[in-house]
């Protein structure tokens, strides 16, 4: 029963995001990182899962700023352990971090053979949502994304996963374990950690850290990102002057010449 | 009973917890309450509390405090101070008792409401709570026409260190009473300076709230940041700020004088008054801020400059200066709004500006950052923005200059 997190860190967008040099990725060097807040409920879920059934959560994250507060974050909120994997260069692809976490849960000591491989459905560099189903084929193992529920059943091997589509539909699905699943949202939201308790793990525990010795070949990622530019402004609002009366009649007129009236 | 620890004032004074609170000097005074319910009485949220302070206080004698710490009860705290301030024993509860239970409690939350987690959250990684930028603290200072000086971009040694604190360095309305604040030290010739981007949150609110691990992590990182530099003294807009520099602070070896933007424009009231040439035709009643009033006795001062401004007339609420109603911002409530809301309790902020209003006042005039937007919303939620208007006493003294 044991349950293991990929968490990935991704550009605050709270700061400004500026374009590097080469006009094709994003200036990390003034970037912040930030937990992806899928992954946040990926590491929730897994903790309710163990206050529920039992069993032992591994957070798993690349090197990144930033990372060792999120890791030791996860610790005071009740992970059993903490990796980081040293080594990946900046700013890898959703493949190729998928690669090289593949690679070292098949590897690491008591990472094989986790039960349930849990990470954010989509994160704001993946909005395409490719790394579970990435994990998932590396490691040989079934995928579901998009849940927004999950309870396992150890000793019968499976989990029953819930996933919500529009209109209010529902869909419950019977996974047998191992697999991989991408969370959309916890149970709950994420439990917030007093930072006491942060500051006290950060002097008890440590961070496991793994390095890494092989490199992932050019061209692995198989897309090239051509061009990065920020949006460019491509209409103006129009603010209606005058009265309620004529704001509401010129408005009226706006929409009926555009046929939504 | 864990590890909480209560290190006030005096640093002198050995450190207080659950555990020997009843054999220190504070922890007797507790015992000599005579349980007459003057503090549940005057607690603003004491109708609605499961545990008000009298009976926190009959708990502890009981030795019954786990049921409190289980207790939401203490998350309608506002830390407003009324409690100890109309204590006819003087019973310093909200420095000794409170603080300690409410750190008991909060570590014991099963869920903290969302609001609130997101604001410590944002204060732990960005300094202030409303996930603002930390780049973009001094941006504001760009839309004054003269310049302030930046101590990052010049250490020299200044006068008077501005502590602009977070509301009033990103909220629109708090920018208002920055740049109000910046033209009163211009045209009195102070010498002065900001952080900037270096300044983050005092943290008073969390250590009220009882997250104590973010306010010593706040209190680390801004006592290293002061003592980069050279000044006299710290003048801040943030009561809350100013109240934890002087009262919390000092434990972490905090020396410095230390002002409210308030009381230190009314030391300086005569060299004001002749610039004062504007007539504001304005009826003004005044809010006492709990931090400023009730608990530093800031009552006269915000008083004699709203009456130096040609043409304004002050009115009293029936509530006024140790009687003054919260505007439910403090010891957190500031983002629990949807808390008290979803527990059906009315908002402090309206209950004020409902009397503000009986007045008869066009002008609610404030010193405290978070009663801006507290009273310019509850003035909207009743329907009374056409009534009044919410001023800060350095705007109305900002607005008196302009000719």
């Amino acid at each position: 029963m044991n349950i293991l997190v990929v968490l990935r860190m991704v550009p605050d967008v709270v700061e400004e995001l500026e374009i590097a040099p080469d006009g094709k990725s994003l200036n990390l060097e003034f970037a912040r990182m930030v937990l992806s807040e899928s992954d946040d409920h990926a590491l929730e879920q897994a903790l309710l899962i163990k206050e529920r059934d039992g069993g032992t959560v591994t957070a798993l994250a690349l090197e990144a700023p930033e990372v060792d507060e999120v890791l030791f974050a996860a610790l005071a909120k009740g992970a059993d352990r903490a990796l980081k994997i040293t080594g990946p260069k900046e700013g890898v692809t959703t493949r190729e971090a998928a690669h090289i976490i593949a690679g070292v849960i098949s590897s690491e000591p008591g990472l094989k053979g986790a039960d349930l491989v849990l990470t954010g459905t989509q994160a704001i560099n993946d909005l395409d949502g490719l790394m579970a189903p990435l994990l998932a084929q590396e490691l040989g193992l079934p995928f579901l994304g998009i849940v927004t529920g999950l309870v396992p059943n150890f000793s019968a091997r499976v989990a029953l996963a819930t996933k919500e589509y529009p209109r209010g539909v529902r869909g419950e699905f019977e996974v047998a374990l191992p697999a991989t699943f991408g969370i959309q949202a916890a149970e709950k939201p994420p439990r917030y950690v007093p930072v006491a308790k942060v500051r006290a793990v950060m002097k008890s525990r440590k961070i496991d850290c793994v390095s890494l010795t092989e490199t992932v070949e050019p061209g692995f990622s198989l897309l090239q990102v051509l061009e990065m530019t920020k949006p460019q402004p491509s209409g103006h609002a129009e603010i209606l002057e005058g009265s309620a009366d004529q704001t509401a009649g010129a408005l009226c007129t706006i929409l009926a010449e555009r046929g939504l009236l | 009973m864990g590890g909480a620890t209560l290190t006030g004032g005096n640093p002198s004074s050995p450190e207080v917890t659950l555990d020997n609170l009843l054999q220190s000097p504070q922890g007797r005074d507790l015992l000599t309450c005579i349980q007459c319910g003057l503090c549940a009485g005057t607690c603003p949220y004491g109708d609605v509390m499961a545990y008000p302070p009298r009976r926190i206080i009959a708990m502890l004698r009981a030795g019954m405090l786990e049921g409190v710490f289980k207790s939401e009860s203490l998350l309608a705290c506002v830390a407003c101070y009324s409690c100890m301030a109309k204590c006819p024993r003087n019973i310093q509860l909200t420095e000794v008792l409170l603080p300690l239970v409410k750190e008991q409690v909060f570590l014991n939350l099963a869920e903290l409401p969302a609001e609130l987690h997101k604001a410590l959250d944002n204060t732990l990684r960005y300094g202030n709570p409303m996930a603002e930028s930390p780049r973009k603290r001094a941006a504001w200072i760009k839309t004054l026409d003269f310049p302030i000086r930046v101590l990052a971009e010049d250490p020299r040694p200044v006068d008077v260190l501005w502590f602009v604190e977070c509301q009033n360095s990103y909220h629109p309305r708090g920018q208002d009473v920055s740049r109000a604040t910046a033209k009163l030290f211009h045209a009195l010739g102070i010498d002065f300076a900001i952080l900037g981007n270096e300044e983050k949150c005092a943290g008073e609110c969390a250590r009220l709230l009882g997250e104590k691990g973010l306010f010593d992590t706040l209190t680390d990182y801004n006592m290293a940041v002061f003592s980069k530099y050279h000044f006299n003294r710290i003048v801040t807009s943030g009561t809350h700020a100013y109240d934890a520099f002087t009262h919390r602070y000092p434990a972490a070896g905090f020396r410095y004088q230390v002002e409210h933007t308030t009381p230190f424009f009314a030391a300086y009231l005569e060299q004001l008054k002749p610039r004062l040439n504007r007539t504001l035709h304005y009826a003004v009643t005044y809010h006492d801020s709990c931090c400023l009033g009730r608990h530093n006795g800031f009552y006269e001062q915000p008083r004699l400059l709203l009456q130096a401004i040609p043409g304004v007339k002050l009115l009293e609420m029936p509530h006024n200066r140790i009687s003054a109603i919260c505007c439910g911002g403090g010891g957190g409530g500031m983002w629990l709004d949807t808390y008290y809301k979803a527990k059906g309790y009315e908002r402090l902020s309206e209950r004020r500006v409902k009397e503000a209003v009986t007045t008869g006042a066009d002008v609610i005039a404030v010193s405290c950052p978070y009663e801006i937007s507290r009273f310019e919303d509850a003035l909207k939620v009743l329907g009374h923005e056409k009534k009044m208007i919410v001023r800060d006493v350095t705007e109305l003294l900002s607005e008196a200059m302009e000719v």
